[in-house]
């Protein structure tokens, strides 16, 4: 992007909520089920049939709400949004309008030029729709099919303020808001179960110029990436158009992944007219202190506050900090394991090493490995008393990685027991020392690094057993007295 | 008299003396639709093998045995719930809706679904897609609307009692106009779970029955909270028959005077005040007072309950149930040819009054300003009900019509007048007969109580029907 203009992003996330049943019927929200079978008169919208608002999902919006620094308002209430589609069963969608449970709040990201706020305009409750199923391509399907299991899941809309600055701002403010949300358990986030969508709202302007320029609305990306790709092309297509003194048109356009660009859907003009009025079926909510107190109080340590605290209470580099409190899960299992091993550092490395190594090989989940973090610790102890070295660590490691035994057993069964014992290494050095003359005599001419090849030797002997420390005294020793 | 003639507590008392059978009972009531139901036209569908299967379990419960009817608006899981619509002509429910399920706990006996102006908009029931149906008492005439199925089934005694809904006046206009008892409970005490609702937050399901007695026992099956309905109150059940006493000594009754002063048929206007002298004789306090707002009830009636409909009424739209156009090429035409073909014209006009009251345009304008009006109207009528036990004014500005009489959309909006405010509020009205024109045609007279203020209503209502003794006359319908 050319100095001369500024970019305005703003971004509208659509979250699915983890509540075991539907937002206003008690269906199941389970992913993946036979079509139509999470369906009942209500999320059908049967004539006749009414809401009854889940106060989960109530629970849920106001933890985001928290989360992200909002206001929680004591009032609000359920609109309806009217359209025709085939997926929206009663043709109006029940959402909020003008009091959203959620205002002002915001999420601080980490740019190149330190943390920057990035404003959460509010947070909204609404139902999912359908899904159709065209039978070929959309174009020249004879028919469709639709699934309902979908209407009626809960959603909460995050609306952030044009705070955007740029593309990787957008990128960094997603994976920033799906990290708390992840965090909090209020959703999975999973954006190719379609649990987390983004629309993205984007505009620039001159340097210096204080009204917002013409912004378009972009859909359909299936990814941050895609997100921060789409936004990219969009604003230099608006660039283009401007430098050539031409005017953007206010628009909404759709992201084409095999494309690589955006294409106009719509335009202003052809904009639907909601009709939004509040649903007579439902009473205005009003959420008490005592309910925000009682979610407040049930609030995990949001992402940031525990990078904090892990660099305050731990010692640990800003870089580890960040590494181990990514996921909520990954940062229990640190916890649990300085809990009984106190070298916070020698844990972190391990974590952020090995650990995150094989969860990646074996493509695992942090619930699905075997290795409890009373293993890992209980190894570092064994390093720690001299019983492996680190070398043979790195094997018992991976060992209790895949198979969930304990160090201690791994050690016993294979036999990986540190060679402690000085008259036996005694021995080995002394055939160490007799094999390699003239590396005895460059150490006894001072290339004292030479000795790191004699240590090799015996490690080599020992198969890795052998006590490195004692192993290089003994050496000094021995050449000193030849 | 036959069976069919006699109202819920009459034919209680002969089925627990053993004096007669369910099956005598149902019989009767069989053969009396057989009878007259051609000219009538009551129903739509009518379930007399349901009905028979139903007698011959033992039925248990206060309304045991006693043959009931439906309006076609209340869902009923296997019987085809229509809204004298062409768009849901074929359409069979899978769910009950709560009273129908309250109702089957009590034993009633379901003899069928009862015609209505479609989709409950209207007040002749000339509007059904269907047929009309007309008034027992002069078959030229209308029944009312929109349960005017209801009340002429019960007029005619094809059915003890009914059940309608009442939006606008839906119960009480036609009650009235048949010469029957129609009560608007107090919005939320009874479920609207399975109510294929016309205007959400005015819409409430009440009885038409041929006394208040049979009001009262009808009203304690059918309030109650239903946690499916989160308008539904929560509230103790009450049992409405303890009200069922002759007193009104010291009663303090309001007439607004924006009702008096107003110009409409001298015979009802002198019956509803002949039966108030008739209160004030025996000891209620009678008073006029003003209620300002009340005169914009019906303009705030039609803009609230036609942007609700075209809300309520966007699901039909061929995709799931119901009617769907074949002649459609893609899917905007199915949804506009569907619409076009299936809903008549009445329901086409209040959907599209309603879709420009809610547009970014208008919404302001009309939908705003109305529900201001609407708040205004309810403080005024609360204010009242400070001083007063009952507001009384008749129920219906007119007497039973000629069918075919009133074209004029506008002109029939009218006869709302005296009936919309009761649903605007949130309050309950019962509807009573006073009188009879000189062409022989009933007059209603309505009591309004405050919210939740049935007990008095009833009380104030049965001291009248026994003061009036007006109880024992039917229509002589010409029997086959
Ligand atoms: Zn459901």
């Amino acid at each position: 992007m050319s100095r001369k203009y500024e970019t305005i992003i703003g971004l509208e996330v659509h979250v699915q909520l983890a509540t075991e049943s539907k937002i206003f019927c008690n269906c199941s929200t389970d992913f993946g089920a036979e079509p139509n079978k999470h369906t009942c008169p209500v999320c059908l919208g049967l004539p006749g049939t009414l809401p009854v608002l889940n106060k989960k999902v109530v629970d849920y919006a106001i933890m985001a709400g928290l989360a992200l620094n909002c206001n929680i308002n004591s009032y609000s209430k359920f609109d309806r949004k009217n359209y025709f589609y085939p997926d929206l069963p009663k043709a109006y969608q029940i959402s909020q309008s003008d009091y959203p449970i959620c205002e002002n709040g915001y999420i601080e990201i980490d740019t190149e030029e330190g943390t920057k706020k990035i404003g959460i305009t509010r947070i909204h409750m609404e139902e999912d729709a359908g899904k159709l199923v065209h039978e070929g391509s959309i174009d020249q399907a004879t028919a469709s099919l639709v699934d309902y299991n979908r209407t009626g899941i809960p959603l909460i809309e995050i609306v952030s303020a044009p705070d955007i600055r740029t593309p990787s701002e957008a990128r960094a403010y997603l994976t920033q808001l799906k990290q708390i949300l992840q965090y909090i358990g209020v959703s999975d986030c999973n954006m190719e179960e379609g649990s987390l969508r983004c629309d993205a709202n984007v505009s620039i302007r001159p340097v210096g110029q204080k009204e917002f320029g013409t912004k378009t609305e972009l859909k359909n990306m299936n990814s941050f990436r895609a997100v921060e790709r789409a936004l990219e092309y969009e604003v230099e297509r608006q660039r283009k158009i401007l430098e050539e003194g031409g005017e953007i048109i206010q628009e909404t356009r759709t992201w084409d992944e095999s494309l690589n660009k955006t294409i106009s859907m719509r335009t202003k003009e052809e904009a639907a007219d909601y009709r939004y009025f509040p649903d007579p079926n439902l009473p205005p909510l009003n959420v008490d202190r005592d309910w925000v107190e009682r979610i407040k109080s049930s609030l995990p340590e949001l992402p940031r506050e525990k990078r904090e605290r892990f660099v305050r209470e731990y010692a640990l580099p800003e870089y580890d900090a960040g590494v181990l409190t990514d996921s909520r899960e990954l940062a229990d299992y640190f916890e649990a394991c300085v809990k009984e091993y106190s070298d916070a550092k020698a844990v972190s490395n391990w974590i952020m090493g090995d650990f995150l190594r094989l969860l990646k090989e074996e493509n695992l989940e942090i619930a699905e490995v075997k290795m409890t973090p009373a293993h890992l610790s209980g190894m570092l102890k064994l390093m720690d008393e001299g019983v492996i070295s680190s070398k043979i660590a790195k094997t018992v490691f991976e060992e209790m990685f895949k198979t969930g035994k304990a160090p201690e057993q791994i050690v016993e069964e294979k036999g990986l027991k540190q060679i402690s014992d000085a008259g036996q290494l005694e021995e080995i050095v002394l055939k160490v020392i007799e094999a390699n003359p003239s590396v005895v005599e460059d150490i006894k001419s001072g290339k004292d690094k030479a000795i790191g090849f004699l240590v090799g030797q015996v490690m080599k002997e020992t198969r890795g057993k052998a006590n490195p420390g004692m192993v290089n005294q003994i050496i000094r020793e021995k050449i000193e007295s030849l | 008299m036959e069976l069919c003639d006699l109202t819920i507590h009459e034919l209680r008392e002969k089925l627990e003396n053993k004096e007669v059978t369910a099956a005598d009972v149902l019989d009767s009531f069989l053969r009396r639709i057989e009878a007259v139901e051609e000219k009538v036209k009551a129903y739509v569908t009518i379930t007399a093998d349901e009905a028979r299967e139903r007698i011959s379990s033992d039925l248990q419960g206060s309304l045991a045995g006693i043959p009931l009817a439906l309006k076609d608006n209340i869902s009923t899981e296997g019987i085809r719930t229509t809204c004298s619509s062409k768009m849901l002509e074929n359409y069979i429910p899978p769910y009950n809706a709560t009273v129908v399920e309250k109702l089957n706990e009590e034993g009633a006996v379901i003899l069928g679904k009862t015609n209505l102006d479609e989709f409950a908009m209207g007040g002749t029931t000339g509007f059904s897609a269907f047929h009309e149906t007309r008034n027992p008492w002069n078959l030229e005439h209308v029944p009312g609307g929109s349960s005017g199925g209801s009340a002429a089934a019960v007029a005619a005694g094809e059915a003890a009692a009914a059940l309608g809904t009442d939006t606008g006046g839906s119960i009480r206009q036609p009650a009235a106009f048949c010469g029957l008892v129609g009560l608007k409970p107090t919005y939320g005490t009874v479920s609207r779970y399975g109510l294929l609702a016309y205007a959400n937050s005015l819409d409430q399901i009440g009885p038409i029955t041929r006394d208040v007695e049979d009001a009262a026992l009808l009203l304690n099956v059918i309030t109650g909270h239903d946690p499916k309905d989160s308008t539904s109150v929560q509230m103790e059940q009450a049992d409405y028959t303890a009200f069922l006493k002759e007193d009104l000594a010291g009663m303090r009754i309001a007439l607004p005077k924006e009702y008096y002063e107003l110009d409409y048929n001298p015979e009802v206007k002198e019956s509803v005040l002949a039966a108030v002298k008739k209160m004030e004789a025996e000891g209620a306090v009678v008073e006029e007072v003003s209620i300002p707002s009340i005169e914009h009830s019906v303009a705030v009636y039609y803009i609230l309950a036609t942007g609700e409909a075209s809300s309520n009424l966007a699901c039909y739209d061929g995709v799931r149930f119901g009617y769907r156009s074949k002649t459609a090429g893609n899917v905007a035409e199915m949804f506009r040819n569907t619409r076009s073909e299936a809903f008549g014209e009445e329901v086409k006009r209040r959907i599209l009054f309603g879709t420009y009251i809610l547009s970014a345009e208008a919404y302001e304008d009309y939908y705003v300003k109305a529900q201001k009006v609407r708040t205004l109207l309810i403080k005024e009528i609360e204010d009242v009900f400070k001083n007063y036990d009952l507001i009384v004014t008749p129920t219906t500005p007119e007497t039973a019509f000629k069918a075919g009489a009133i074209t004029d959309p506008l002109e029939s909006y009218k006869m709302d007048a005296f009936t919309v405010p009761v649903n605007l509020a949130g309050i309950p009205a019962i509807t009573i007969p006073c009188g009879f024109s000189s062409a022989n045609l009933p007059i209603g007279i309505q009591i309004m109580g405050p919210r939740f203020g049935e007990g008095k209503l009833i009380q104030a209502a049965y001291s009248l029907e026994k003061i009036l003794q007006l109880g024992n006359k039917r229509p002589e319908l010409e029997v086959r």
